[in-house]
């Protein structure tokens, strides 16, 4: 007998909601928040538009201890898990510090410090780098400060698979809990909107290099030119499903029920991508058939190559149009490891409420055979919902989710 | 600059700016003689901190300067003994 692993706690930062009530009153009425870069002078770059969070000052919200050594993806991640500890009625010390543990995803790591501190070696000399340049860009970090902060001294660690690995750092926490850990917090954030981040993505070749923010990042759509980045991301705190019960949790916002991961073959290949055989994995993990599913959050690259594949894979696995599919990551652009969490709170967050969030800007090209939920959200009972997350390099992961009685 | 004073202020200054205060010390009250792992600084943030003063003032530390120097009075001394065989 598995034990059943349930989202207790959530902490959100997109461009378009800070907190839970913020990002759900924003993200149900499709607000946009992709815009101009103002984080850097972005004009001479071909790619100028992202998706920025604006209204976040961490000096409101940390102690001054950790402003010199965090970057501001790590800010953003420390936040959240404060929140979600509020959220889920925790406190730090009510559970043994090592039954509480910490499984992040990054994808960046902390560029916007790192780009700050190898500017000063090549310009002043290496006595002029931060000590704390050590771990503040590195992908565990996220991790690392939140169980500092918050004395988790339970399993632990970091995955790094580009956008997939917000699933896969859930998966691992749902690992742990199975093998006994009693809270688990699981979840990825990225914020590299700076000149290094940038030019890493654009030399990816699949950043969009349009300038008007409604035009830009159209996933399915016949204009399709590639994504917009963004940052932010979500924490959750992940409990064994009794244990939650037990302490009385305020919030069970629904379960992790299903889990699938793959590989694509070698580019050239003519092998189909792995992506189908994740999803039809994540249903077989949950018991699930495709018919039981009442939305899917698309991982939605929005190029017309990778658009094609998710296409085929979810008519191979739901039938033609056999499913709602959306994604509300059109309103904040990718963003990164950060963005799949984000689209699992979202998920109970449909539940919740019965509305499947839109999908926005985008006119589903007729070549595409699924029905996706364009222009404004969708009243539906939403009873499992499905995640899809791919990252670069060929990894393919879903996610179940599913409401809780 | 042969004659520059390091001071409680300027420890206080550098230590805030590379690694902030943790919560609940409070720099002003009398730190003198109370050891920097009590006030919240770790090994790194004396580091940084070391760092600091070294690019400031022009000096140079030995490795075991902060082993040696626990607290704000003994390294304010040390920092000044530092200047005057500069």
């Amino acid at each position: 007998m598995t034990a059943k692993v349930v989202i207790t706690g959530i902490g959100v930062a997109t461009p378009n909601g800070l907190g839970v009530d913020d990002f759900w009153a924003a993200t149900r009425i499709g607000k946009n928040a992709i815009g101009p870069v103002t984080r850097f002078d972005a004009a001479q770059y071909p790619s100028r538009l992202a998706g920025e969070i604006h209204s976040f000052t961490a000096e409101d919200h940390l102690p001054s201890r950790l402003i010199p050594q965090t970057d501001r993806m790590t800010r953003l991640a420390l936040v959240a898990a404060d929140c979600a500890f509020e959220d889920a009625g925790v406190k730090p010390g009510d559970i043994p510090e090592f039954d509480m543990g910490v499984v992040t995803a990054s994808t960046s790591g902390g560029f916007e410090f790192g780009q700050n501190e190898l500017k000063k070696l090549w310009s002043q000399g290496s006595q002029y780098v931060s000590a704390y340049q050590s771990f503040a860009w590195f992908y565990a970090v996220n991790s690392g400060q939140i169980s500092i902060r918050n004395g988790m001294r339970g399993p632990s660690g970091v995955v790094v698979s580009d956008q997939a690995g917000g699933l896969d750092a859930i998966a691992q926490a749902r690992r742990q809990i199975r093998k006994g850990s009693k809270l688990i917090f699981s979840g990825g954030f990225d914020a590299s909107i700076c000149p290094w981040g940038w030019v890493a993505q654009v030399a990816g070749g699949r950043m969009t290099t349009s300038d008007q923010p409604e035009r830009a990042y159209l996933p399915f759509d016949a204009d399709a030119s590639g994504y917009v980045p963004g940052e932010g991301g979500a924490l959750m705190i992940l409990e064994d499903a009794e244990a939650a019960r037990a302490r009385g949790a305020a919030n069970v916002y629904g379960e992790i029920a299903g889990y699938g991961a793959t590989i694509d073959p070698k580019p050239g290949s003519g092998r189909e991508s792995g992506l189908r055989r994740a999803i039809e994995t994540a249903l077989a993990d949950a018991e699930l058939a495709p018919g039981q599913i009442d939305v899917v959050f698309a991982d939605a690259a929005g190029s017309p190559d990778l658009d094609r594949i998710e296409a085929d894979a979810l008519t191979a696995v739901f039938g033609p149009a056999g499913v709602p599919v959306t994604a509300p990551k059109t309103m904040t652009g990718r963003l990164y490891s950060g963005a799949a969490p984000v689209d699992v709170v979202s998920a109970v967050l449909a539940m919740r409420e019965g509305l499947i969030p839109p999908t926005t800007n985008v006119t589903l090209a007729p070549e595409y055979d699924i029905d996706l939920v364009t222009g404004q959200a969708r009243t539906a009972s939403v009873r499992a919902a499905l995640v899809i997350a791919r990252g670069q390099g060929g990894f393919n992961s879903a996610v179940v989710v599913r409401a809780v009685d | 600059m042969s004659h520059q004073e390091f001071a409680l202020e300027d420890l206080k200054r550098i230590l805030l700016e590379g690694a902030g205060a943790e919560e609940g010390v409070d720099l002003d009250s009398d730190i003198l003689d109370t050891d920097f792992e009590e006030l919240g600084y770790e090994s790194l943030a004396l580091l940084e901190t070391g760092g600091r003063i070294e690019r400031e003032y022009g000096i140079e530390f030995d490795d075991d300067a902060f082993a040696e120097n626990r607290t704000p009075r003994a390294l304010v001394a040390h920092v000044n003994g530092l200047l005057q065989s500069a």
